[in-house]
């Protein structure tokens, strides 16, 4: 298959980038779209010229660390899919592909397609964690957890962290990451304690990272490689409310 | 809890909630406002009794106008807000960008709201102060029947009302699934229903509001 690519190339944070255009030809259909990278790098490689540089890391899907604007949409247009599971065979042989890295204030391009989402360490050092007296690991069934609560808990555990939902939100709003990690917590007895400091901190270290506000368009649910769902994002909505009102 | 409320309101998800109980309060201003004018299907004497009636509350009908105003104001201050940051929050676009869920209403909810508060504007010059009565001379302020009638069989100021009220009708359709969004009003039991309640207020907000433009055009209801 033979492709032709605009990459966005930037050398440096504070550098002026752009879109370059690549030939790339003889390109495998079951090769991932990383791999179809990879071997465009190797021939820039050849060519002694600087490869694209893009975040990648576990290549299964379950890691969160690639992921690019592919046409438009954030991991490209295969639904519930991370760009390194999405095959070059789900392109039409010929197609114009744009690569973008993820747009947002919040995520500073360190270079090409990579992009700082030390925010979202910022969100999760703020709340996103349980405070316990560890040792020994607890017996298994100690703490009863109700079925439902169990299954949405791990529904919102799904989340890799990947920033797609930023990406994708026409806000750039990080409200689906922040309540899928809230609710994960909040859904379990475990969470209980810290669930009103946690809904108070996290919302405020995604504000102060300069993410913007949500406006119920969907996208971030959408583009979610884990496809969840944003009724999380009402379940944060009611926790941050609660919060206020206890404070 | 008062500086609970204020450093909730410092973050987006406040902003969006202020939004969303004056949205409310807005709805529930625009239902009961479409039910009230919808009394011009029933003649000139219902109208204007239950004009009279309106403004024969004195004190209640001041209080109500004020609530309305500030809940507008507070609605488009918020709005404004997080606009601007969430502006903000993309400095750079992208060259290509592709939606597959968000809808024509939301995405016009921004400039949707502006041009509905136009509206406003020359609606209430139109019908509450009579200064831009397309008639001019014909404005009584005791006859809101004869008033719709004349301002209706106009065909522009007609077409006029009824685009705007498209525009309405799309701000609450976003809006309403919107508003309980922002409430945390969710459960996975009914949470499908939500956007099915959505556009079944909003169409009978619009169909009624633009029923009676429509009626006045066609000769449906007349001056006598």
């Amino acid at each position: 298959m033979d492709f032709t690519l605009k990459v966005w190339r930037q050398a440096g944070p504070d550098e002026k980038g752009r879109l370059i255009t690549y030939e790339a030809h003889d390109i495998s259909s079951d090769t991932s779209f990383l791999e179809m990278l990879d071997i465009v790098n190797e021939r820039l490689l050849e060519k002694g010229e600087e490869p694209i540089a893009f975040d990648h890391d576990c290549r299964e899907g379950i890691c969160g660390m690639c992921g690019c604007m592919v046409n438009g949409h954030a991991h490209g247009h295969q639904q519930g899919t991370t760009l390194c599971q999405l095959h070059m065979r789900e392109f039409n042989d010929g197609d114009t592909i744009y690569i973008e890295p993820w747009r947002a204030k919040a995520f500073p391009v360190v270079k090409d397609l990579v992009v700082d989402r030390s925010a979202f360490d910022a969100i999760i050092t703020a709340g996103g964690f349980i405070s316990m007296r560890t040792g020994s690991a607890p017996d298994g069934n100690a703490i009863p957890v109700p079925k439902k609560s169990a299954d949405q808990a791990m529904d919102a555990a799904q989340c890799i962290g990947c920033g797609a939902c930023v990406a994708a939100c026409p806000n750039a709003s990080a409200m689906l990451f922040t309540s899928a990690k809230i609710s994960h917590l909040g859904l379990v007895p475990q969470g209980q304690p810290e669930r009103m400091r946690r809904a108070r901190a996290m919302v405020d270290a995604m504000e102060e990272a300069g993410f913007g506000a949500c406006t119920n368009h969907g996208e971030c649910e959408a583009a979610c490689p884990k496809e969840i769902s944003m009724n999380f994002i009402a379940r944060l909505n009611r926790d941050r409310l609660k919060a206020a009102l206890v404070e | 809890m008062a500086t609970g409320l204020l450093n909730y309101y410092r973050t987006s998800t406040g902003k969006k909630m202020v939004m969303a109980v004056t949205g409310a309060i807005i709805f529930g201003f625009v239902v009961i406002h479409m039910l009230g004018n919808l009394q011009v299907f029933r003649g000139p004497e219902v109208l204007n009794h239950y004009a009279a009636f309106l403004q024969g509350l004195g004190g209640v009908l001041w209080v109500m106008r004020g609530i309305m105003l500030i809940a507008v104001v507070l609605h488009i201050v918020s709005a404004t807000q997080v606009t601007l940051q969430s502006w903000a929050a993309r400095p750079e676009g992208y060259a290509v960008q592709r939606y597959r869920e968000t809808t024509y209403a939301a995405r016009t909810m921004r400039w949707g709201g502006p041009i509905i508060l136009l509206f406003i504007i020359y609606h209430l010059l139109h019908f509450t102060f009579g200064t831009v009565h397309p008639t001019a001379g014909h404005f009584d302020k005791a006859n809101v029947y004869q008033n719709v009638v004349m301002g209706f069989q106009v065909p522009w100021v007609a077409g006029f009302y009824i685009l705007a009220s498209m525009a309405v009708g799309l701000h609450l359709y976003h809006g309403a699934w919107s508003m309980l969004q922002t409430m945390g009003i969710s459960h996975p039991g009914w949470n499908r229903w939500r956007k099915a309640f959505a556009v079944v207020f909003a169409l009978a907000v619009t169909i009624g509001n633009i029923s009676m433009p429509i009626a006045v055009l066609t000769g449906i209801v007349t001056l006598d």
